[in-house]
C-alpha cells in the first residue's frame, strides 16, 4: 500500500519508494502477503474503475488486512481463452444473481472477497456483455473448495456459485466494461506490482551461500549458473527501475508488462533449478528428513517457481501479446 | 537512481540515428560489398563532420567532455545500422586513451589532430587479437610490456586478416622501425589499458543491443509480409513465440547496458562487473535474435541476397571483441562471489580510496 493515497490507508509514495520498501521487506525476510491479490490487483484496479463509495468501502478495510481478496475470472472452459466465460450476472431487481463456476482462485480458502467475471448480458459472446463484480465468499449460495497443489499445498481453489444474491453497487465500473476492466487488471498483475525485484535479488543472495557451502563439490556449470541468477536478478531489478524512471516522469507501461511476467518467471525456475543442481542427490529430501541438512525451503520454491510461467496469463499468451503489440504481428 | 536520458542525450542520438538511417541502410552496405570496399570515405566524412570524435574527450584538452551515458545510444544505433567506419572504436574507446594520456606532446598533438577531424587514433589493447581499422589510423596506441606505446602509421606495417564480418577491417601489426613514444607505464598504464578495455566491452555491449533490436525488427517484417498456408507467417504462434522470446532478452539486456553505461566511470569491482555482465546479456540477445530471424526469414534467410546475415555476421564478431564470454564470466563472478549481494547492492559501488 505505499503508493496508495493516504485516504486510502496507504502512504501515498511513488514508484521508486514502493521499491524501496520491498528492498527491505524482502531484507527483513518477511513473508508473501496473503492478501497480494487485493492490493496489487484489485486495489489499483478499484482506484481506477470504482466509485468514491467502492474506494471508501473496501480499500482501507484491504489496507489494513481485515478483508482478504481472492480472483474470480478463470473458469475451466475459460482459462488462457478467458472471454469465454460463462458465469453469469442476471439482473434481479436492485441486484445481480451470480451463478456459475470459477476455478484456480488463488487464496480463495483463506479469503473473504473475491472479484469476479460475469456476463451480465446473456445474449453477448465473448469479449462484450461482461462486467466485474465482487462478491462475499460467505455469501449464500457461495461454495469455495480447495484444490490441492502439485506441493501438496492448500492454495488455490474452485468457487461454485449457486444463485448468489449480490447489491448491483458491488459491480465496478459499467456494465459490460468488464473485459477492458480486466485487461487493465492483468496489466497491473503482470506489471511493476506482482513481483518485485528485491525478492529474486534475496533468492539469489541464499543461492550464492548455499553454493559457497557445497562449492567444492559442485562441478563447472552448477557455478556458472548460480552466477547467471544472480546476474538475472540484477537485470530484473534494473529493468524495473527503469520502467520506474519512466513511470514517474508520465510513462505507461504496456506490453513491457508482458515482458516482465516472461522474465520473472523463467528467472525464478532457472534460479531454483541452480539451487537443486547443488544439493544433488538430497534434493529430493523434505526438510523434516534426518539427513536433509541444508535442503531448506528449495523444494517449495521450486515446486512454486513452476506455477509462474502459467498463472497471471500463461507465458505463451504472454509472448503472443509481445508479438502482436511490440512487434507488430498479425493476430492469429 | 534515475535511468532517464536527458533530452540532449536523446537528441545526440537521433542525429546519428537520422544519418545513419539516411547514409546507413543495408542497401548501401551492398553497394560497398559489390564494389569491393568495406568503408564508406564519404560517410565517415559526415560522421566525422559531426564533430563527435572527441566527444569523450574531456573539454580541457578540446574534447567534448561528455561521458559514456551520453554516448551508449549512439553506439547502440551504430549496432542497429551495423556501420562500417569506426565511429564506436574511435570516438568511444581510442580517442579518450590518447586524451587521458595527453601530458606528453606527441600525444597531445596527434589529439589536436583527432579533435580536428584530420585523423584518427586507434588502439592495439592485449584483449583484442586483432586491430581494428589500422588502415584508418595515423596513430596506435598499444601496450608493449607493461608500457603503453604511441606508434605512428609509419613505424608499422600491417597485415590484413579478414574477418567473416565484411566490413570489419581487421589487422596484425608489426613494429618496422622500432621507433614509439611511451606514454605511460605501471599503474597508469594498466589503469588506462583497463579503462579502455571498459569502454570498449560497454561500446560493443551497446552495439550488439543495436544488432539484436535489428534483426527482431527485419524478422518482424518477413513474418507480416510472407504468406505460408494463405496467412502471413508471422499470424502463428511458433513465430510469434521465437521473436517474443528474442525480444524479452533485448529488454532485459537494455537496462543492464544503459546502467553499466552510467556506472562506468566508477571504475570498481562493481562497474566492471556490470559491463562484463552487459556484454554478457548483448551478445546472448544478439545471438538469439539473429538465429531467430535467419529461422524466420527460412531458406531465404540462409542466403547471402537477404540482409540478416551482415547482422548475425557483426554479431558474431562483437561477441567475442573486447572480452569474449569467458573473460566477462570471470569478471562477472568477481563481483557476485567476492562482494556483498542482496537488493541493497543494486548500485553499489566500492568505496573510492582516501
Amino acid at each position: 500500500m505505499v503508493t496508495w493515497p493516504e485516504r486510502y490507508g496507504g502512504r501515498g509514495l511513488d514508484l521508486i519508494r514502493w521499491l524501496i520498501f520491498e528492498e527491505e521487506y524482502w531484507r527483513a525476510g518477511a513473508p508473501l502477503r496473503v492478501n497480494q491479490n487485493g492490493v496489487f490487483l484489485f486495489g489499483p484496479t478499484l482506484m481506477e474503475y470504482g466509485s468514491d463509495e467502492q474506494k471508501a468501502r473496501f480499500l482501507p478495510r484491504m489496507a489494513a488486512g481485515d478483508d482478504i481478496w481472492a480472483q474470480a475470472w478463470s473458469e475451466p472452459q475459460a482459462g488462457s481463452d478467458l472471454a469465454a466465460v460463462r458465469a453469469t450476472a442476471r439482473r434481479d431487481g436492485d441486484g445481480y444473481i451470480l451463478s456459475g463456476h470459477k476455478i484456480w482462485s488463488s487464496r480463495a480458502v483463506f479469503a473473504d472477497w473475491a472479484f469476479g467475471l460475469f456476463r451480465t448480458d446473456p445474449a453477448s459472446e465473448r469479449h462484450k456483455g461482461l462486467s466485474l463484480i465482487v462478491f462475499p465468499l460467505d455469501a449464500p449460495g457461495v461454495r469455495v473448495q480447495a484444490i490441492p497443489q502439485i506441493d501438496g499445498e492448500t492454495g488455490f481453489a474452485e468457487i461454485f456459485l449457486d444463485g448468489v444474491r449480490v447489491p448491483a453497487d458491488l459491480r465496478i465500473g459499467g456494465e459490460g466494461d468488464g473485459w477492458s476492466i480486466c485487461m487493465a487488471t492483468a496489466g497491473f498483475e503482470r506489471g511493476l506490482m506482482l513481483r518485485s525485484p528485491a525478492r529474486f535479488q534475496m533468492a539469489a543472495k541464499r543461492l550464492v551461500e548455499l553454493f559457497r557451502a557445497h562449492e567444492a563439490s559442485c562441478p563447472p556449470e552448477t557455478k556458472a549458473a548460480v552466477l547467471q541468477a544472480v546476474m538475472d536478478t540484477d537485470a530484473y531489478a534494473l529493468s524495473i527501475y527503469w520502467t520506474a524512471s519512466r513511470m514517474r516522469a508520465g510513462g505507461g507501461i504496456g506490453a513491457e508488462a508482458s515482458v516482465n511476467k516472461i522474465f520473472w518467471s523463467e528467472m525464478d525456475i532457472a534460479l531454483h533449478r541452480a539451487a537443486l543442481s547443488i544439493l544433488g542427490a538430497r534434493a529430493e529430501l523434505l526438510r523434516e528428513a534426518p539427513a536433509a541438512g541444508d535442503v531448506g525451503r528449495w523444494l517449495d520454491g521450486y515446486f512454486f517457481s513452476l506455477a509462474g510461467p502459467i498463472y497471471a496469463g500463461s507465458n505463451e499468451i504472454q509472448k503472443n501479446i509481445i508479438a502482436e503489440r511490440m512487434l507488430g504481428l498479425p493476430r492469429g | 537512481m534515475d535511468f532517464r536520458f536527458t533530452d540532449e542525450q536523446t537528441m545526440t542520438a537521433e542525429a546519428v540515428r537520422a544519418l545513419l538511417a539516411d547514409r546507413c541502410q543495408p542497401q548501401d552496405l551492398r553497394r560497398l560489398m559489390q564494389a569491393g570496399e568495406s568503408r564508406d570515405d564519404s560517410r565517415w566524412a559526415a560522421i566525422v563532420e559531426m564533430g563527435l570524435l572527441g566527444a569523450l574527450a574531456p573539454e580541457s584538452v578540446g574534447g567534448l567532455g561528455l561521458s559514456e551515458p551520453d554516448f551508449v545510444q549512439i553506439a547502440e544505433a551504430c549496432g542497429y545500422a551495423a556501420l562500417p567506419e569506426p565511429l564506436v572504436e574511435a570516438a568511444g574507446v581510442a580517442t579518450p586513451l590518447l586524451a587521458s594520456l595527453a601530458e606528453r606532446p606527441e600525444a597531445a598533438a596527434l589529439l589536436e589532430k583527432v579533435l580536428a577531424g584530420e585523423a584518427v587514433v586507434v588502439a592495439a589493447h592485449p584483449i583484442n587479437p586483432v586491430i581494428a581499422d589500422a588502415d584508418l589510423a595515423a596513430g596506435v596506441l598499444s601496450a608493449r610490456g607493461g608500457e603503453l606505446h604511441l606508434f605512428t602509421a609509419e613505424s608499422l606495417s600491417f597485415v590484413r586478416q579478414p574477418s567473416v564480418d565484411p566490413f570489419r577491417r581487421l589487422f596484425t601489426m608489426e613494429e618496422t622501425t622500432g621507433e614509439s613514444v611511451k606514454l605511460a607505464e605501471g599503474a597508469v598504464a594498466a589503469r588506462a589499458l583497463l579503462d579502455a578495455l571498459d569502454r570498449g566491452a560497454l561500446f560493443a555491449a551497446a552495439q550488439l543491443l543495436g544488432v539484436a533490436q535489428r534483426a527482431v525488427a527485419m524478422a518482424a517484417d518477413y513474418a507480416r509480409e510472407r504468406k505460408q498456408f494463405g496467412k502471413p507467417i508471422g499470424s502463428y504462434q511458433a513465430i510469434k513465440h521465437l521473436l517474443a522470446a528474442a525480444q524479452v532478452k533485448i529488454e532485459f539486456t537494455r537496462p543492464v547496458v544503459y546502467a553499466a553505461a552510467a556506472e562506468c566511470a566508477n571504475g570498481d569491482a562493481f562497474s566492471r562487473a556490470r559491463i562484463s555482465h552487459a556484454k554478457l546479456a548483448a551478445a546472448d540477445a544478439a545471438d538469439a535474435a539473429c538465429r531467430a530471424a535467419v529461422q524466420a526469414h527460412g531458406a531465404m534467410g540462409y542466403s547471402w541476397e537477404v540482409d540478416v546475415h551482415l547482422f548475425l555476421k557483426r554479431a558474431l564478431a562483437l561477441s567475442g571483441w573486447w572480452g569474449d564470454a569467458a573473460f566477462h564470466r570471470a569478471r562477472a563472478a568477481t563481483r557476485v562471489f567476492g562482494r556483498p549481494l542482496g537488493p541493497e547492492t543494486t548500485f553499489a559501488a566500492d568505496a573510492k580510496n582516501g
